[in-house]
């Protein structure tokens, strides 16, 4: 089979990572979820990854079906649990790049506790959790992210619930790479992007991303031009101020790379350990063996 | 030599080991490289077992965050290529039905085992029982086809845990692996030297080019070809009712004809599939069909009755789904009564009653933890018998 590393030289078309055939594609007019998509391809072009050795595994929910319009080896699981698909998978084949594409809802819901051993365990994988929000897919209920206030489908009340940090969340739980941007700034999240797939280690990125036909109409934001012009006005991403350091989200948001180590991954660690106990067993054959003969 | 290899090893030697340790043994002998799975009575031996002897021969164990997890990574290896395990009991095999559902609807093989413990909810965990009959053929949602194997021995856990990864491979499906606990902590004297753990089937992989590849296109076998990834095919998979070619589809057509294959392909594999025991069926006037240790009991109570001159047969499915009918049908011959001892409410003998349809069938039922005993076999045939003659 011929070779499926696109030339990263090469100007970036979004096309040649795509299932063309799978177009036109189900997002809303206005739908941040694209914009992340082809950030994250253009990253994978950028870093020369084979698509052949890519492969990608989401949950359910909007972003879950994003997996779908990837040329790769494309994996659509159980809701919440992509993570825990993709660590047997990346485990049983760590020559594969393997990326999880998750939302708000299936990543910090019902899929909270993958997330949080995911980040503890640190075995190499890179997590994209698109954050919209809302359960955009079921027709928009309330989600761990919601902003207080906010109104949906579950809350017409407005949402008195607090809403999680999610990269405070998962550099608590000892994620080894935690970074956020917005799609307003696609070079910038396309580079986060990047980072976060070269990362030996686990890697986190949140990407707030815009739900405009159901979150955002419910909540009167204006059209999807406004409303990404929002997060460069409102959620005042930064660069320019603190990390918030509770776990519940302010208005104000970090974003770019919030925390980075270098612990050991998991995935090696094991293998080393393994061929290690391999080599001691062999050892030990060789000299009972050698003492027969004596 | 490797941990597997020592524990086999020399050939023909009687060893001493537990049902769980023989499911781990035979899961290596099978080719399983990868296992996932979480702490939970009465089955945690399987995973301890497969921690030390996976490192050995280049696997990958893994305990993972919770009972879901542990499924969805085994799935997750599975689809990586890998023949993978997960063992549990009663409670983690409730949370894993719905990734078990997807493993049956995306076809991805795999082997599940469940160590009856009694229920429901926490229940004993430390006791036996056999009330997940039911639940192993029918727990996750919507139809799908599912094989469930129910060894009665120490030797047939190793045996048929060889068997498990095969169908699970060839058929491409998951297996379960039913057994109570009394026969996964037991311990017996087992020879594994002449159970053919030499080259085991493998899955049917996709091959030829990307453009004619069709993930869930079958031939006339009704198993479609599983592509590896980085194989270069780049396919997508979806527990999302999918057309041949992979992708979410609706179109009325294409699901019903996918699904009826789905559901229907076990049909021209039966004589790899179905598995039983005949036991004194020939005259039977009554006949047991029991699993696990209920069967070994049912076994002993043979001996016991026919000294009291109570013709007692058993029939032991060893595949339990899909229930090999023709052979009960055929089993049961001229037997006035058939009985049904089992440690639960009554699961089996709904199964027996609606293949014998007609032919009177007696449950015999014990969910106190204790299993139910030759003796009491033993009478209650005698008993079905005189009442039998007499009316």
């Amino acid at each position: 089979m011929s070779s499926t590393i696109v030339d990263s030289a090469a100007e970036f078309d979004v096309r040649a990572y795509l299932r063309m055939e799978m177009m036109p594609h189900f997002l809303c007019p206005g739908c941040g979820h694209g914009i992340a998509l082809r950030a994250l391809l253009w990253a994978i072009h950028e870093l020369a990854i084979d698509k052949d050795k890519l492969a990608v595994v989401s949950g359910i929910g909007c972003a879950g079906r994003l997996s779908a319009y990837i040329d790769a080896n494309t994996f659509h699981v159980t809701h919440g649990r992509p993570l825990a698909y993709a660590t047997g998978l990346a485990l049983a084949r760590p020559d594969l790049h393997v990326v999880v594409i998750t939302g708000d809802g299936d990543c910090l819901a019902i899929g909270g506790n993958h997330l949080i051993h995911a980040c503890r365990r640190n075995l190499k994988l890179t997590c994209l959790m698109l954050n919209n929000e809302v359960y955009g897919m079921t027709g928009g209920q309330v989600s761990p992210t919601t902003s207080e206030t906010r109104l949906t489908t579950t809350t017409p009340l407005g949402n008195s619930e607090p809403n999680f940090d999610a990269c405070a969340l998962a550099a608590a739980a000892g994620a080894s790479f935690v970074g956020r941007e917005v799609t307003h700034h696609v070079p910038k999240l396309k580079e986060l992007i990047k980072a976060g797939l070269a990362h030996p280690g686990f890697a986190f990125v949140e990407v707030l991303s815009d739900c405009t036909e159901i979150y955002g109409r419910k909540n009167d934001l204006g059209s999807s031009a406004e409303m990404v012009l929002r997060q460069k006005s409102e959620l005042r991403p930064s660069a320019y101020r603190d990390t918030v350091d509770t776990p519940f989200r302010s208005n104000v948001l970090p974003t770019g790379v919030l925390s980075k180590s270098d612990r050991p991954e998991y995935g090696n660690a094991y293998r080393k350990a393994a061929a290690a106990q391999r080599a001691g067993a062999a050892a030990k054959a060789a000299a009972a063996s050698a003492k027969g003969k004596r | 030599m490797n941990a597997v290899d020592k524990a086999l090893a020399p050939k023909g030697a009687v060893r001493l080991i537990s049902g769980n340790h023989a499911c781990a043994l035979g899961a290596v002998a099978a080719g399983c490289r990868f296992f996932a799975g979480y702490p939970i009575t009465p089955s945690s031996e399987v995973a301890e077992r497969l921690s030390r002897l996976l490192p050995e021969v280049d696997g990958v164990f893994v305990q993972m965050e919770d009972e879901i997890a542990s499924i969805a990574a085994v799935i997750g290896a599975s689809m990586g290529g890998v023949k993978s395990l997960t063992a549990t009991s009663g409670p983690g095999f409730s949370l894993k039905q719905e990734n078990i559902g997807y493993a049956a609807g995306a076809e991805i093989p795999c082997v599940i085992v469940n160590v009856m413990r009694g229920g429901p909810s926490t229940g004993m965990p430390t006791r036996p029982s056999q009330a997940d009959i039911m639940q192993s053929r029918w727990g996750s949602h919507g139809d799908y086809p599912m094989i469930v194997l129910a060894p009665a021995s120490v030797r047939e856990i190793y045996t048929e845990t060889l068997r498990a990864f095969d169908l699970a491979e060839t058929l491409r499906t998951p297996v379960v692996l039913l057994y109570d606990q009394v026969i996964a902590q037991l311990t017996e004297t087992v020879a594994l030297d002449d159970t053919g753990t030499g080259v085991r089937a493998e899955r049917l992989w996709a091959s030829g080019p990307r453009e004619a590849y069709r993930p869930y296109a079958a031939d006339a076998g009704g198993i479609p070809a599983m592509s590896r990834p980085g194989a270069g095919y780049r396919v997508h998979t979806t527990g999302l009712t999918h057309a041949e070619n992979g992708f979410p589809t609706q179109n009325p057509e294409a699901v019903a004809r996918n699904l009826g294959r789905l559901f229907t392909k076990f049909e021209r594999h039966r004589d790899a599939i179905d598995s039983w025991e005949e036991i004194g069926c020939e005259d039977a006037d009554v006949l047991a069909v029991a699993i696990g240790i209920s069967a070994r009991a049912a076994t002993r109570a043979i001996d016991i009755a026919r000294a009291k001159g109570v013709r007692l047969g058993l029939f032991r499915p060893i595949t339990l789904w899909p229930f090999p009918e023709a052979a009960l049908r055929s089993a049961v011959g001229n037997a006035r009564a058939v009985l049904v001892p089992e440690m639960n409410a009554g699961q089996l003998s709904l199964e027996v009653e609606r293949i014998l349809g007609g032919k009177r069938v007696h449950g015999m039922h014990r969910y106190d933890g204790e299993p139910i005993a030759p003796d009491d076999i033993a009478s209650r045939a005698g008993a079905l018998a005189k009442r039998e003659t007499t009316t």
